[in-house]
C-alpha cells in the first residue's frame, strides 16, 4: 500500500488561499464503540479491533452505506498509549490468541489491511499506510475524496489503551535517554503535551492576570457537556458532575497541572465516513460539509516551547484556517478546540478570536456564560475532559450541532459552521466543517 | 536517585564532552550569528551545517517559570518525587532555555526571576550533566 508520506496532501503552510475543495467534500456519517476504561484482556467483543469493526459499521449505516460502496479506508496504525512502550501499549510478550488477534493487529493496533480482511471490502483502491493521528486524518481523508484518491472513504480512529494508562514502562523505566529525550528527561521532562504547555500556562497567568484554578469553570463546563454527550464515557459510567471543591482539592500531577486537567486514558474506537459532496445529498444523513483542512508543525526555538511561540504558532494556525475556508472569526458558530489538557485550551480559544475572544481574555470568558444553552457555548462536544481520551467528541459534536441532532447539548444560538480539532499548539490540525457548502 | 543518564550521539557527544570538562557550550551559526541550543546536525534558521560551531558561553541565566513534579512517569526519578522542574533562559541569549531541578531551592518555593549560574553535577558513572543554582 501507498504510504501517506508520498502524497502531498497536506495544507500546512501560510497563504495557501481558499481550499479548492472547499464544499465539494462532506461527512456523511460517524460511529463510536463504546468507550472502556482499559481491556481485560478475555472479552474477545471487546478487543480494540472488536470496536473498530463495530464503529465503522455504525458509520456506514449512519451514512446508509455498504462495504461495497467504500473504497478508502484511512486509520491511524500507531497506538495512542505512547511510543513509550511497555505492557501500556503492547500485549506482547503476553500469548497471543487464535485469528484475527494473533499479533499485535487488532489487539494494540489497527491497519488497512487487518480491517479490510476482517470486513470484507471488495472495493478498496485508496489505504495509505503510515497515517498521522485524527487531527490530521481527517484532512487527509478530506483531501484524498476531493483529489478523487478515492470517492466514499472510512477514516479510523482507534484509541487503544490496555491498561488505561499512557507513558509507564518502556523508554521512561530506562537509566538512559537518548534522541531528543536527552535534553528533557534528566530534568524530569519525560515529554507530552502536558509538558509543553504548562510553563506558558504559567507564563500566561503571570502576563495577562489569573490563577491556574481560574480554569475550574472550563473544566466543570466540558464535564457538564460530556454528561449530555450520550455515548461517551462519563455518561455510560454514572461519572458524577466535579464541584469546585472537588476540583481545587484534586492531586496534582505535575503542579499546578491538576487531575482534573487531564483527560481520562480510555480504550475505544470511533469511525467517520467522508465522501464526495454529490454523493452525501443521495444518503441518509444531511450532508456535513468540509470547508477546510489545515495542518501545522512548528518547531520552538529551544527546549522548552514559551508562551510567545506558542501564541505565534496558535495565530498561524487560525489565519491558515479562516483563508483555506474563507471564513473570519465572526462566522463560526461552533468551536471544539483541544483540551487534552485544560492548560492549553486558552491559546486556541485566543488564537481564533472566536465570540471576540483576544488574548488574556479566555479566564474572563470561562466565567461568563459558556453553557450550550447560553451565548456562547464553547466546547459544546465536553471534549476529551468530558468524555474520555478518545480524542474524537469534537467531531463528533460538530457533526452533530450542525445536523441539529445534538440532543440536550444542541446550542440555541447558529449551528452553520463548526472549527474541531484535535491539535497541540506545536503541532496537529484543525477543519471548519459547514452546514452548507459555501 | 541520580538523574537519567544522557546517552550521547555523534552530533551531541561534544556538548558532553564540554560538560563533562565543566564547560558550557552551544552551537553558534557563523552565517546567521545564531546560538542554539539543544544541538542540532543543521541550522535552524539557514538549514545548513557549514556555519555551525561550538561555543563556550558563560554560564549564567534567569529563571522564567517552573512547574513541580508531583506524579512523573520516570522510574528513575520517582523517589524525588515532588520535586522542582524550572525553565532557566540564558543570558546570554534569553531565546535559550535549559531545564533545571534547581537543586538547594524548596519545593514550589522557585523565585521566578531570580539570577542562577550553571554547575555540574554526576548523574552516571563519568557523565557530569549541566545543572543551575541562585546565582546569591
Amino acid at each position: 500500500m501507498a504510504s501517506a508520506n508520498e502524497y502531498s496532501w497536506r495544507r500546512d503552510k501560510d497563504g495557501l488561499g481558499v481550499w479548492e475543495h472547499r464544499g465539494k467534500v462532506a461527512i456523511a456519517g460517524y460511529g463510536h464503540s463504546p468507550i472502556d476504561r482499559r481491556w481485560d484482556g478475555v472479552s474477545m467483543d471487546e478487543t480494540l479491533g472488536a470496536y473498530t469493526v463495530l464503529a465503522c459499521q455504525k458509520a456506514m449505516d449512519d451514512a446508509g452505506v455498504t462495504k461495497e460502496q467504500v473504497d478508502g479506508i484511512v486509520v491511524c496504525q500507531t497506538t495512542i498509549a505512547g511510543a513509550s512502550g511497555g505492557a501500556v501499549s503492547n500485549w506482547a510478550p503476553r500469548p497471543y490468541f487464535d485469528a484475527p488477534y494473533d499479533s499485535e493487529w487488532g489487539l494494540t493496533r489497527i491497519n488497512a489491511e487487518w480491517l479490510v480482511k476482517q470486513m470484507g471490502f471488495p472495493n478498496i483502491r485508496f489505504a495509505p499506510d503510515n497515517c498521522p493521528t485524527i487531527s490530521e486524518m481527517v484532512g487527509l481523508a478530506s483531501q484524498a475524496v476531493g483529489d478523487d484518491r478515492c470517492h466514499t472513504c472510512l477514516m479510523i480512529y482507534p484509541t487503544g489503551n490496555l491498561e488505561g494508562r499512557y507513558r509507564r514502562g518502556g523508554e521512561n523505566a530506562e537509566d538512559y535517554a537518548s534522541g531528543e529525550r536527552q535534553w528533557t528527561v534528566p530534568w524530569g521532562n519525560h515529554g507530552g503535551n502536558d509538558f509543553i504547555n504548562i510553563f506558558p500556562h504559567n507564563q500566561y497567568c503571570t502576563k495577562y492576570g489569573g490563577e491556574h484554578d481560574d480554569l475550574f469553570p472550563f473544566v466543570t463546563n466540558q464535564h457538564r457537556n460530556g454528561l449530555m454527550t450520550p455515548w461517551g464515557f462519563n455518561a455510560t459510567h454514572d461519572i458524577e458532575q466535579i464541584t469546585r471543591e472537588d476540583y481545587v482539592s484534586s492531586r496534582f500531577i505535575i503542579r499546578p497541572l491538576r487531575l482534573w486537567d487531564c483527560d481520562r486514558p480510555v480504550n475505544a474506537s470511533a469511525a467517520y465516513l467522508f465522501t464526495t459532496a454529490d454523493r452525501a445529498r443521495d444518503m441518509k444523513q444531511p450532508p456535513v460539509y468540509v470547508l477546510n483542512h489545515s495542518q501545522h508543525s512548528f518547531k520552538p526555538r529551544s527546549t522548552q516551547p514559551t508562551l510567545d511561540e506558542i501564541e505565534e504558532w496558535t495565530d498561524k494556525a487560525a489565519a491558515r484556517m479562516y483563508e483555506g475556508a474563507g471564513l473570519q472569526a465572526k462566522d463560526v458558530d461552533i468551536f471544539n478546540p483541544y483540551d487534552g489538557y485544560s492548560t492549553m485550551t486558552q491559546f486556541f480559544l485566543e488564537a481564533f478570536q472566536w465570540h471576540g475572544v483576544k488574548r488574556g481574555d479566555a479566564f474572563s470568558f470561562y466565567a461568563g456564560d459558556i453553557t450550550v444553552e447560553g451565548p456562547h457555548p464553547f466546547s459544546s462536544s465536553g471534549g476529551n475532559l468530558g468524555n474520555g481520551r478518545t480524542r474524537s467528541a469534537m467531531y463528533t459534536d460538530s457533526i452533530e450541532q450542525l445536523r441539529g441532532t445534538a440532543g440536550s447539548r444542541q446550542v440555541n444560538v447558529r449551528a452553520e459552521t463548526a472549527l474541531a480539532a484535535f491539535t497541540t499548539p506545536p503541532s496537529g490540525g484543525w477543519i471548519m466543517l459547514g452546514k452548507y457548502p459555501s | 536517585m541520580p538523574k537519567v543518564i544522557p546517552d550521547p550521539n555523534e552530533i551531541t557527544k561534544p556538548f558532553w564532552d564540554a560538560v563533562n570538562e565543566r564547560r558550557l557550550v552551544v552551537q553558534n551559526c557563523t552565517k546567521c550569528d545564531l546560538l542554539q541550543y539543544p544541538p542540532l546536525q543543521n541550522c535552524a534558521k539557514c538549514g545548513s551545517p557549514e556555519g555551525l560551531e561550538w561555543k563556550d558561553v558563560e554560564g549564567k541565566g534567569h529563571i522564567t517559570s517552573y512547574i513541580v513534579i508531583e506524579d512523573g512517569r520516570l522510574d528513575r526519578r520517582m523517589p524525588d518525587q515532588p520535586y522542582n522542574l524550572a525553565v532557566v533562559s540564558l543570558d546570554a541569549d534569553p531565546g535559550i532555555n535549559f531545564y533545571s531541578n534547581l537543586p538547594g531551592v524548596d519545593v514550589d518555593k522557585v523565585p521566578v526571576g531570580a539570577a542562577v549560574r550553571v554547575i555540574f553535577e554526576e548523574c552516571g558513572p563519568g557523565q557530569l550533566i549541566h545543572e543551575w543554582e541562585l546565582a546569591e
